[in-house]
């Protein structure tokens, strides 16, 4: 139906039929005022515009020539016009800033000069740290130690009580700002695992005895014999950083081979490719980028988790 | 093809061999080829097809519409589906299987994809359609309208082909590189001359309202380009390219582009879309003459001077936030004035809402139209803004303005033209139509309530503080929160997809429709019974 220009079988007459009274009226009104011009069948009532259309428009042109009276509007040559109000987008940013420093004023005062041990002793400002801790931990920790700071593989877990370099309040301060094995920071705290395999220290036969002894330790599934072999290898090789109980040394960063945390994974193969190739995870020191209150902050939440000691 | 084509491909075809023997990077070199092998094919088909009889200007020129309309189904459906996979990438990271379909690669693919090619060639096509119906005079200027349509496929093959290679300018809905600027350039300008050729033989006494939108979205479209586009390349035989702008007015130009690309091309061109095809297939006078002298004027006027709201809260001067904000709420009502004249053509009327799925799609095309040229100036009030820039929200108002006006407008369109173009009464079946609304609406809907929840709901993650004053959400915790309504977003297209593949199928099907199947098919009256 639609293929038929309008004057060869006009659509009114068959919606005439259809509509109410009063807008038949209306309809037929509406054919006799189009502007006279024709494109292709289609033609143009004249009509008024919309009374609502226009006031609104109106009211948008008076509401913005009163905001540009208000706000910073007109640029002029070597400056612009300021607005009535005053208002500056840099005024505003300064003013929420310097209330939210205010706002936190006095715990960061406090949290300056106060010593580690007085912040945990003093409820109300742990509270704060502990909160602007996990705060700091969202934006700066996460990527590496995950957002519940459960860690990964080759990431340490932060809730428990297994810490590499120890979970005294100091140990986390100083792990905190200085990094491990960084290199850029000179107060990095740094040791090595070696390259047992790499570095010819040991035979891979050597390193799979030792594997099956490490694993004993722990009450995992091992070889007794090749266990009892290992256990020599392990004295000459291993017991100088991890003890001869395989306890490790927190002094040195030497893991605990005893307990049920493993930092990358207690898998027989896991443990052999770890003797052989070695193990030099890196933590970035923060003191180069976060102020002294932030890593207080982070010490405290990090303690928190629940393996402070 | 006449002895000026033919000089053109010798011309292209030196150029890209020039091209491929200095080039000093391999997608120089592999689009220099490519330059070599299109220009030597169409020269071939040219020297076998070559003719001197001038064209029978008593006929309409339809054979480039035919092309553009198949050309902006084809790209239709890779630009959503592309859109499928970058929305599947974000929910699900590991979709990022190689480095050619990273999300940041197959991004601009899939913008480029449904603004450029599906809803440029829409606009091509129409328009060439529109201007020679509404002028009474065939295309002007032989066959330079079939460049315009083949070189424009062009750009959009050296566009995708850079981006996938990991080549752009980095510039959001300008990525191509200057080269390929400078063909689109070449390209744009035969189109406007093409155009403004066709309305300068016209046998009419007026220039109809649709052809004014469409030229201002043609002018004002290679404006845009020119200026955003500056740039000196670092060799003439490499793609790398440096903008001329830098800073804050680098961010301007940008977005002054940005912001136009949606006013000129997606709202401009659009509405020039609507002014014909509406009228035409509910077969009544448009609404009111006045309203649309003012509202395009209005349009035109203020549109330019809005872009600055996408910069809100940056380094941009204050004075200038300001003009982008008023603007945009100044802008509010001639943008409504299209929807008002498209809509209020259908009064007396109303009934084909009902019996006709095709004038049903127009009517939802505008009523998105109408809100998100609602939504617009409200997320360009700076209070309104420091909540949803960033967000998903923005994502979701575009959407709804893309999949909801230029989506459904220009289905609504193909339905409409295919039967004419291809001389057959009415599309094979209405009821695909009418399937193919439900589920580009359903689609929609899904699209763009799940991107306003995630939206709202990151902005406020962003903003919230806890008692200590301390952010209470880290990003990574207000990504993971995304998670469900990205597959809902995800899910809504897939059905807008699955509803373009019906258009496709249907389309199909009334091009290859037999005399006795067309005697049988629906038609709007029969549906109403």
């Amino acid at each position: 139906m639609s293929n038929n220009p309008p004057h060869e079988n006009n659509p009114q007459d068959i919606i005439l039929d259809v509509l109410p009274e009063h807008e038949k009226s209306q309809v037929a009104a509406d054919d006799h005022s189009t502007t006279g011009h024709e494109w292709d069948g289609i033609k143009e009532f004249d009509k008024p515009i919309p009374r609502w259309w226009l006031w609104t428009y109106y009211l948008c042109i008076l509401f913005s020539i009163g905001y540009m009276i208000a706000y910073p509007a007109i640029p002029l040559v070597n400056d612009y016009t300021k607005g009535l109000l005053g208002w500056s987008s840099r005024d505003v940013v300064e003013k929420d800033i310097s209330a939210a420093r205010l706002a936190q004023s006095k715990y960061i005062d406090a949290l300056q000069t106060a010593s580690l041990e007085e912040v945990a002793g003093n409820e109300e400002l742990m509270t704060f740290a502990v909160e602007g801790g996990k705060s700091a931990y969202a934006v700066n920790c996460v990527q590496c130690h995950g957002s519940g700071a459960i860690g990964s593989k080759g990431y340490p877990n932060l809730n428990d009580d297994d810490w590499l370099w120890g979970g005294t309040l100091e140990d986390i301060y100083t792990t905190v700002s200085h990094g491990i094995r960084f290199d850029e920071d000179d107060d990095t705290r740094y040791s090595e695992m070696p390259a047992f395999l790499t570095d010819e220290i040991l035979e891979k036969a050597d390193i799979i005895q030792v594997a099956h002894f490490v694993r004993a330790f722990s009450g995992l599934d091992h070889d007794a014999g090749a266990a009892s072999a290992g256990a020599e290898i392990f004295a000459d090789n291993c017991s100088s950083c991890h003890a001869e109980d395989g306890k490790g040394d927190q002094e040195q960063g030497a893991p605990n081979l005893t307990d049920a945390v493993w930092f990358y994974g207690s898998e027989f193969d896991v443990i052999v490719d770890t003797i052989s190739g070695g193990r030099k995870g890196v933590m970035p020191a923060w003191a180069h980028r976060l102020d002294d209150t932030t890593i207080k902050q982070l010490t405290m939440f990090i303690h928190s988790r629940g393996g402070g000691q | 093809m006449s002895i000026y084509s033919i000089i053109f491909l010798v011309l292209t075809t030196m150029c890209g061999l020039v091209g491929a023997a200095f080039a000093v990077d391999s997608v120089f070199a592999f689009h220099s080829w490519l330059t070599v092998a299109i220009s030597l094919a169409f020269l071939f088909w040219g020297i076998r097809n070559y003719t001197t009889e001038p064209a029978d200007q008593s006929r309409y020129m339809d054979g480039v519409v035919r092309w553009g309309i198949i050309a902006t189904i084809f790209w239709g459906i890779v630009g959503f589906l592309v859109g499928i996979v970058i929305a599947t990438e974000l929910a699900f990271p590991e979709v990022n299987l190689f480095k050619e379909m990273n999300f940041g690669r197959l991004r601009p693919l899939h913008t480029s994809a449904v603004i450029f090619a599906f809803c440029g060639n829409a606009l091509i096509a129409s328009s060439f359609y529109v201007v020679q119906r509404t002028t009474s005079a065939r295309l002007a200027l032989g066959n330079l309208a079939w460049f315009v349509f083949w070189g424009y496929q062009f750009f959009i093959i050296l566009a995708a082909t850079s981006y996938v290679l990991g080549v752009t300018q980095a510039r959001e809905y300008a990525e191509p590189e200057w080269y390929i600027d400078i063909w689109l350039t070449i390209v744009w300008v035969a189109y406007l001359i093409v155009f403004m050729g066709t309305l300068f033989k016209r046998k009419e006494p007026h220039i109809f309202v649709a052809n004014w939108f469409y030229l201002a979205f043609i002018v004002t479209v290679a404006m845009l380009h020119l200026v955003n586009n500056m740039a000196v390349p670092v060799s003439f035989f490499g793609v790398k390219s440096y903008s001329l702008f830098s800073g804050v007015q680098d961010a301007l130009t940008q977005w002054w582009y940005g912001h136009n690309a949606v006013g000129f091309f997606l709202t401009a061109g659009f509405l020039g879309i609507m002014y014909y095809f509406v009228p035409k297939r509910a077969n009544r006078p448009i609404y009111s003459y006045r309203l649309s002298i003012v509202h395009f004027w209005s349009l035109i006027f203020l549109y330019i001077w809005a872009g600055p709201h996408h910069l809100h809260y940056t380094a941009l001067p204050d004075w200038a936030q300001t003009l982008g904000m008023v603007f945009s709420i100044m802008l509010w009502m001639p943008s409504w004035g299209g929807m008002i004249n498209g809509l209020m053509t259908l009064q007396g009327a109303w009934d084909k809402i009902r019996t006709d799925p095709i004038i049903k799609m127009f009517v939802l095309s505008l009523a998105f139209y109408g809100m998100s040229t609602f939504e617009g100036p409200l997320m360009a009030i700076k209070e309104v803004n420091s909540l949803s820039h960033y967000t998903d929200w923005t994502i979701g108002h575009v959407h709804s303005a893309a999949l909801g006006w230029n989506g459904m407008v220009t289905f609504a369109m193909i339905y409409y033209i295919v039967p004419k173009l291809w001389g057959k009464k009415e599309i094979y079946s209405l009821r695909l139509v009418n399937a193919h609304f439900w589920l580009a609406t359903v689609g929609i809907v899904f699209y763009i309530s799940a991107m306003w929840v995630s939206g709202i709901m990151q902005g406020v993650m962003w903003k919230t503080y806890n008692a200590a004053g301390f952010l209470e959400y880290s990003f990574a915790e207000t990504v993971a929160a995304m998670f469900p309504y990205y597959v809902i977003r995800t899910s809504g297209g897939v059905l807008f997809l699955i509803g373009a593949l019906l258009m496709a199928y249907n389309v199909y099907r009334t091009i290859t429709m037999s005399k006795e199947e067309e005697a049988n098919i629906e038609t709007v009256t029969e549906a109403a019974a």
